[in-house]
């Protein structure tokens, strides 16, 4: 099977389904109701800002596409950062919380509920690492 | 990238002094009411009034401070108008003064809200003053706020960078009245801190040496202080170990341990040094049965990898113990890990602390109910997110299994 290009719509399919067939990501992720744009913002080969929503439900994803014109949804939770950084998240080479810490990704939206569903972001992680991809380069 | 964060840190016998050189208009002291019946408040207002500053007294923090309570002690901070907070006690009152500090300077936000990934703009109002009474969280000289969320029993892991102290002041003289459970159960903190904090997936350059120092301290000094609360030396040295722990993991961040020491805690009230010490070396054997192996590192600086005669702080080896080591140094850092594990335990089990949780009295019955409970907590702790070996669901619940029995971890 075809790599997938990072942040293409194939990869995002390919994430919508890796997130329905994780057990481990429907049980880390029960009590998650918000969903998300996950920016990804030009730098380097990337030359253009790419928005993949996620529509994240009780375990499941509901609806995953990349958007043209952000202005089409209002999610709860928006998490932004340059290409480089999301190469090195997906690929498990920065924890995205350190990521966030340490200001190298921002996220917009309900602290409190990103606060309590840790182990929801860490599954989401794993199931991007699970994707066969390829990174423009 | 990442960060080094301290306080400025005022130490050693008659530290709190320096209170006396402080310039400010009024002073709020966030404590709990043991702290004013031992005359703990009585010190710190006399430093405070030598530098004509005004105080008031928020004594009402309890253990596992509450959501609640911290809202009540906001809405007294924003009456009183103070330039600075000063958190006197344990790792409670201690982090309520900071998530109170949160509240008073951004009444817009929740203090379960409090989080590390965003700006929260403290220092506009007032700055934060930390005054440890035990030697075990760490609190003083950390930003990690942990408070009670009593309606879902369950413990929050919060804090941000900027909730950090101005200013600590580790001064022993607050020690000397902590009896020997609670010596034992603070020192243990400290012991998991420092361990977990060394052996993190965030581990760096800046915060291994800290962790190291505070595991030998721990080692040399916490029987002795357990023995005999009047040896000023060994409270001394603990105190300071607890500040040294506190700001080696805050910079590295702890794991499975607190993880799970914070689920367990929650749901049965067991002391959070007892707690997190008592998972300890489950999850050092989890993570070792994982291949990691950066504990092993341990046993040599604090000198438990050392042969019988030169090992005097601890009880002397068998001929051949149970991982076929003889006498000598073990040569392996799977065989150096095991010993570490095995030090720790007999560290828990001199200062009759609980290696397994049936020794606490629960019931088996009773923990399986809140098996899925506890479960939901651990995995969404905060704490988890470094673990050097992360469990999935499966395999945390057989890690508090395991430490029910008091079962080596063989998976």
């Amino acid at each position: 099977m075809a790599k997938l290009l990072f942040g293409s719509p194939e990869w995002t399919q390919a994430l919508h389904d890796e997130l329905n067939h994780s057990p481990a990501y429907e049980q880390a992720a029960k009590n998650w109701e918000g969903d998300f744009y996950f920016v990804i913002e030009p730098e380097g080969p990337v030359t253009e800002t790419t928005y993949l929503y996620m529509d994240l439900w009780h375990g499941k994803s509901r609806d995953a596409r990349v958007i043209q014109d952000p202005s089409q949804k209002n999610p709860a939770f928006i998490m932004s950062g340059k290409y480089s950084k999301w190469k090195k998240v997906v690929t498990s080479q920065l924890d995205p919380i350190q990521a966030l810490m340490t200001g190298q990704m921002k996220l917009k939206g309900n602290m409190v509920m990103v606060m309590k569903n840790v182990k929801a972001a860490q599954e989401i992680v794993r199931a991007c690492t699970r994707i066969d991809t390829d990174f423009p380069a | 990238m990442w960060f080094f964060n301290s306080p400025e840190v005022a130490f050693g016998e008659d530290a709190l002094s320096y209170l006396a050189q402080l310039r400010g208009r009024r002073a709020f002291i966030v404590t709990d009411p043991q702290m004013a019946q031992f005359g703990f408040v009585d010190l710190v207002q006399q430093q405070l009034t030598s530098a004509s500053i005004e105080t008031r007294v928020f004594a009402e923090v309890e253990p596992e401070p509450s959501l609640d309570t911290v809202r009540r002690g906001a809405e007294y901070l924003r009456e009183f108008e103070p330039d600075w907070i000063i958190g006197l006690g344990g790792g409670s009152a201690m982090d309520a003064a900071k998530a109170m500090w949160v509240l008073y300077e951004r009444p817009d936000l929740s203090p379960d809200g409090i989080s590390p990934l965003e700006y929260l703009g403290l220092g506009k109002k007032a700055r934060l003053i930390t005054i440890p009474t035990t030697s075990g969280t760490g609190a003083e000289v950390t930003w990690a706020i942990v408070l009670t969320d009593r309606a879902e029993d369950r413990k929050l892991g919060l804090g941000s960078r900027e909730t950090l102290a101005s200013l600590a002041i580790v001064d022993p003289v607050f020690a000397l009245k902590m009896p020997p459970r609670l010596t034992a159960d603070t020192g243990l903190d400290v012991l998991t801190h420092a361990v977990e904090g060394y052996c993190s997936n965030w581990h760096n350059d800046f915060a291994d040496g800290l962790c190291l120092k505070a595991i030998q301290l721990v080692f040399q000094y916490l029987p002795q202080a357990y023995a005999d609360g009047s040896n000023m030396e060994a409270r001394e040295k603990m105190h300071n170990a607890a500040a040294i722990a506190g700001l080696g993991f805050i910079n590295s961040m702890t794991s499975l341990a607190h993880a799970m020491g914070h689920s367990f805690g929650a749901a049965f009230h067991v002391p959070h040094g007892r707690a997190v010490s008592l998972f300890l070396p489950y999850t050092i054997e989890f993570s070792a049965n994982g291949g990691h192996h950066r504990y092993g590192e341990i046993t040599h600086f604090v000198g438990v990898d050392e042969p019988p005669a030169r090992a005097p702080r601890l009880a002397p080896w068998p001929e051949q113990n149970e991982y076929g080591h003889f006498e000598g140094l073990p040569s392996t850092p799977e065989s150096r890990t095991r010993l570490l594990v095995r030090a720790i335990r007999e560290l828990e089990t001199r200062l009759e602390s609980n290696t397994n949780v049936a020794s606490l009295g629960i019931s088996r019955s009773v923990y399986n109910e809140s098996m899925n409970t506890m479960l939901d907590h651990a995995e969404n702790d905060t704490s988890i997110v470094p673990s050097p070996r992360a469990p999935d669901r499966t395999e945390l619940q057989k890690l508090f299994e395991y430490a029910y029995e008091g079962k080596p971890i063989d998976f």
